[in-house]
């Protein structure tokens, strides 16, 4: 009786899903999936050409990879890998950030100086803004109310009113600015700039610029210091910095903007992604062609994965 | 207590006595390790780019690479200096009142080995104790299971040092010991360099470094330290100690080894 209830049991239980890290890797045209529980490449998947912006619905049931080359962002089933359809992106989408009503992609045309609303319904654009030229790094308030777009080359962050499409603000930022994010309250824009080698933060609601962070590794030439991707911890107090060539991530204070520590990861660190505990983070490493996964309680790197060739985007699927 | 016993505590005792005596000896047995730690190692931080190699698992800093070649340093410098002390032994006549023991001759030497591994392996962790707090940590279990390594290893080196003493004529010609023995040991060994590095510039040297030794017992102390076991240094390591040994024993031998010819 026990037993045939147990397999009455595994018979009803829907398929667990393992947690997993996908990760585009920009040269292979390819995702890379690690699963989290073993830190080993479960299976590899082919895109569209170079991917590098990745993100899935709120639901998980889609995953929208920035395929630049393809001029598309494409619409995957993570349970097959099937590429369900592509969404107008305009031109050499990099970049791109869900809304908070999980209809609407707002993606960074790096070729055209527009950001391009993409409904993913419809998957009709609704709107196309200008903004400075180059832009890349793409944030939205958890709000929903803005989102902002920052341009590598006008060296800006543009505030858009998601109501209106329209850009109510700019502030001027270190050069390239590369990446944007929110923190958790929407209280603060944080913005990296590559070759500035800072991190500006700014007031949501005065967007006046509240504290500029430097860093500085040691036995590392300032040029090769490089913010590029962060990712704030769940009780929002830590930030993760990956700072390119330098191949390091910075642990930085966000209540004092200081910096704590830096760890060693592998070369070239891009971006990163959490796991669903938010115990273990995990850096792509372009030139060295592998994930580093750090311990977030000891700051401390305690495995490398190998993936594809130039691993750039990282996202959890929980 | 059986006599043979007594004839180690004896032994052990008298080294540690004398170690403990010579606080000159024991303060540069650590300094040696940690120049090479805070200052060689600080300078080739950048210089030298590591890829991953086993035991590791992601990428580390120079400092953290030699950290093993460095303990296995200080097993090297101490089973030489106690190779040292044996000429030492000889030449002021203590020795020979050691080995006109009733005690077979092989024990006696190889209290002496033992006694030499404990002094060093206590070296190795206070060198171990000063990286940590320069921010150089292992896993917690790795300080444990290096142990055995550390035994066999010290064992190992120290085997070769009584071997040597047995071809040293006089304190004089320790100089050689250090030009050839120790310095192409050390140097051909995996204790600065990973092998791989090794192969990219000749692959005569790596084969060289691929057969010494000393690079297995650097290696076999690496692996122990992050809890794993590396079966083929411990072979190598093992199988070396035990030829050292047996030269060693032939060495002291009256009636063959060097010890008859030199008188």
């Amino acid at each position: 009786m026990k037993t045939s209830l147990i397999l009455l049991n595994l018979l009803l239980a829907t398929p667990v899903v393992a947690e997993e890290i996908w990760v585009t890797n920009e040269k292979d045209d390819t995702i890379s999936v690690i699963d989290v529980a073993t830190l080993e490449v479960t299976r590899t998947i082919p895109t569209g050409e170079r991917p590098r912006g990745i993100t899935f619905s709120h639901d998980f049931s889609r995953v929208y990879i920035c395929a630049s080359d393809s001029d598309a962002v494409q619409v995957m089933d993570p349970n097959t890998g099937e590429i369900l359809n592509d969404l107008p992106s305009g031109e050499d989408p990099e970049q791109f950030v869900l809304h908070p009503d999980d209809r609407h992609l707002y993606i960074a045309n790096e070729d055209d100086a527009v950001t391009t609303v993409v409904d993913v319904e419809t998957r009709q654009v609704v709107a196309q803004i200008n903004v400075g030229i180059e832009p890349e790094g793409m944030a939205v308030s958890p709000d929903g109310s803005t989102v902002i777009a920052t341009s590598e080359t006008t060296n800006m962050a543009h505030w858009i009113n998601t109501e209106t499409n329209e850009i109510f603000a700019n502030t001027l930022v270190e050069s390239r600015p590369r990446h944007a994010e929110f923190t958790h309250d929407g209280a603060a824009l944080w913005v990296s700039s590559e070759i500035g080698g800072t991190i500006s933060v700014f007031d949501t609601q005065t967007q006046a610029e509240l504290a500029d962070i430097t860093f500085e590794v040691q036995g590392v030439h300032p040029d090769r210091v490089q913010p590029v991707g962060f990712e704030f911890t769940e009780d929002g107090k830590t930030v993760f910095v990956a700072l390119g060539p330098s191949n390091h991530v910075a642990v930085v204070n966000a209540e004092t903007y200081e910096v704590e520590d830096y760890i060693l990861v592998g070369r070239r660190v891009w971006h990163m992604a959490f796991s669903a505990d938010k115990s273990l983070l995990f850096t792509t490493n372009g030139v060295s062609g592998d994930v580093t996964v750090i311990d977030v309680a000891r700051r401390e790197a305690v495995k490398s994965i190998k993936v594809g060739r130039f691993p750039w985007g990282a996202a959890l699927r929980p | 207590m059986t006599p043979a016993l007594i004839a180690l505590r004896a032994i052990v005792i008298r080294e540690a006595l004398r170690f403990v005596r010579q606080r000159g000896r024991f303060i540069s047995a650590l300094v040696r390790p940690l120049i090479w730690l805070l200052v060689f190692a600080a300078g080739f931080r950048a210089a030298l780019g590591l890829s991953i190699s086993p035991p590791y698992q992601t990428y580390i800093t120079y400092e953290v690479y030699i950290l093993p070649g460095l303990c296995g340093m200080i097993l090297l410098f101490n089973g030489m200096q106690s190779s040292l002390s044996l000429v030492y032994d000889r030449e002021m006549g203590s020795m020979r009142l050691l080995l006109t023991s009733p005690l077979p001759r092989w024990w006696l030497l190889t209290c002496r080995l033992i006694a030499s591994t404990v002094i060093s392996i206590l070296q190795v962790y206070c060198f171990l104790a000063i990286a940590a707090l320069f921010g150089i940590h292992l896993p917690l279990a790795g300080y444990i299971l290096v142990l055995p390594a550390l035994v066999v290893a010290g064992l190992m080196l120290g085997a070769l040092g009584l071997a040597l003493s047995s071809l040293i004529k006089q304190l004089e010609n320790f100089a050689g010991v250090m030009n050839f023995v120790i310095f192409p040991m050390f140097f051909l060994s995996s204790a600065l360099y990973p092998l791989w590095k090794m192969a990219e510039s000749s692959r005569v040297l790596h084969d060289i470094c691929a057969v010494n030794p000393f690079t297995h017992a650097v290696e076999l102390i690496r692996f122990a330290l992050y809890t794993q076991f590396n079966p083929m240094a411990a072979l190598w390591t093992i199988l070396a100690g035990g030829v050292f040994l047996m030269l060693a024993l032939w060495g002291y031998d009256p009636a063959r080894g060097m010890i008859r010819r030199k008188a």
